[in-house]
């Protein structure tokens, strides 16, 4: 497949949160305002970018049988892919501070917490399972946190402005944003099935 | 790390409880099994339930529920991963350099998901499939990791172990009920995919009440079909949303005010 619609596809058809429901700790946590979870989620597509491909070159060259070693090596998956995340996250978080305090500062915090996101490793899961091959790891690492990114931006301006409404008590904050998220869910679900490739068939 | 701030304005009265001066006291003996020891399971299957009040683990609570059977055997998984990973981190706690802790915390966790993805492959290979990723997620599922930096970096082991025990389960019991009312809603059968399946409502012969018959108790349920939105993940979103409702309307000291 090409590689806008794996983009497309990743950002908005198979949503990581909406359709996935990844990365839902630090989602449900960090939407509390706009400009919070506008930094978490440029550095979620940042980071997403940066290991997928990695990971796709980790797991084709050194991990598979036709590798660089010979032998399979799958088992070792998941200890490797964390690990590189979180050495990227440790590096990214490096290269901001010294080349960019200012964004460094507004994203601070939330670079370590991407590491034990799940939309990270779930991407390079869903990578190898789906049998991506490199530009298309790179357009599904790209789209998918970009499709975070809106979500998680979504959200939190929903719950801006649900502060000034009259909900139950007991339903405020955490509740309320489970029910808002399964309501945004259902809301994306009218894009599933829509096949980006089968859109440009007809076109021509 | 959010889910530490989240920890802190959770369960600052777990915190409290384990630096209690009885405790304190009591520690001279180390009981195996004394009322620390038990709050430290049954805390978390209500007042301090990892996902609907520490909102931990959110991920995989919603992905893997629709049906009770793989749902049941994802909690064992976390709760061994949670249990053990607890216990090592807790025994070499002293020894770990706090700059790399999270990625020495990662490979502790890591290897143990490793030990459940290749038993899962070997002894069950349907469900294995059924799971796909959520199994390998377990790895970034908040709550271990959340009660590794929580709590087994600054505790003993076996009540660590202890911890990790109690907080899997609770995690578990979410995903079980919330499986449960998912499958009975929206498939009408119990335990799909296990040895023993049980069909309970839908319109044909094989289920116990059967919503086309012609006679018996089926023809009182003509009208009833199962809902096909259960199925879908967003259901889950909306259980749990309710479940927090409730709970929190019945204590009202877990409503935050923000």
């Amino acid at each position: 497949m090409e590689f806008f619609n794996i983009f497309i596809k990743a950002a908005f058809i198979e949503n990581l949160v909406l359709a996935y429901f990844l990365g839902m700790c630090s989602y449900l946590a960090v939407s509390k305002t706009v400009q919070t979870a506008f930094g978490l989620g440029l550095a979620v597509i940042f980071v997403l970018g940066i290991t997928m491909p990695i990971n796709w070159m980790i797991n084709e060259y050194l991990l598979s049988e036709n590798g660089l070693l010979g032998m399979d090596l799958t088992f070792l998956r998941f200890i490797l892919f964390i690990a590189v995340i979180a050495s990227m996250v440790q590096l990214v978080e490096l290269v901001v501070e010294k080349f960019s305090p200012s964004l460094y500062n507004s994203l601070g915090i939330f670079l370590p917490l991407i590491t034990v996101n799940c939309a990270i490793l779930g991407g390079s899961l869903f990578m190898v399972s789906r049998e991506y091959n490199f530009s298309e790891s790179v357009a599904f690492g790209l789209g998918g946190g970009f499709g975070w990114f809106l979500a998680i931006i979504a959200l939190a301006a929903i719950r801006e402005k649900i502060r000034y409404s009259a909900v139950p008590p007991a339903l405020r904050g955490l509740g309320m944003a489970f029910i808002l998220t399964g309501l945004m869910g259902m809301a994306f679900m009218s894009l599933m099935g829509i096949d980006p490739q089968a859109l440009g068939d007809l076109t021509h | 790390m959010a889910e530490n701030t989240i920890q802190e304005s959770a369960a600052p009265e777990k915190e409290n409880i384990v630096l209690d001066p009885q405790v304190v006291e009591k520690k001279e003996r180390e009981p195996l099994f004394g009322k620390a020891e038990r709050k430290l399971l049954t805390d978390p299957l209500s007042d301090n339930n990892p996902v609907t009040v520490q909102v931990l683990g959110v991920c995989s609570a919603l992905a893997v529920t629709s049906v009770v059977y793989p749902s049941m055997v994802m909690a064992v998984a976390v709760v061994f991963v949670c249990a053990f990973s607890n216990l090592f981190t807790s025994i070499i706690r002293n020894h770990i350099p706090k700059q790399v802790r999270m990625i020495v915390q990662l490979v502790i966790i890591a290897t143990l998901v490793t030990i459940v993805e290749l038993t899962l492959k070997r002894f069950s290979y349907p469900v294995y499939k059924e799971l796909s990723v959520y199994i390998g997620l377990i790895i970034t599922n908040c709550i271990v990791m959340g009660r590794l930096e929580a709590y087994a970096m600054a505790n003993k082991p076996w009540r660590s172990f202890l911890d990790g025990l109690g907080n899997g389960i609770g995690y578990g019991l979410i995903l079980v009920v919330v499986a449960f009312i998912r499958e009975v809603t929206g498939k009408g059968t119990l335990f799909a995919g296990s040895g023993i399946e049980i069909k309970i409502i839908g319109p044909s012969t094989e289920y116990a009440i059967n919503t086309v018959a012609t006679s018996g108790i089926g023809t009182w349920f003509s009208w009833y079909s199962n809902n096909n939105l259960m199925v879908l993940p967003a259901a889950a979103m909306f259980i749990i949303g309710i479940y927090i409702w409730i709970q929190r309307s019945i204590n009202p000291k877990l409503v935050d005010i923000s």
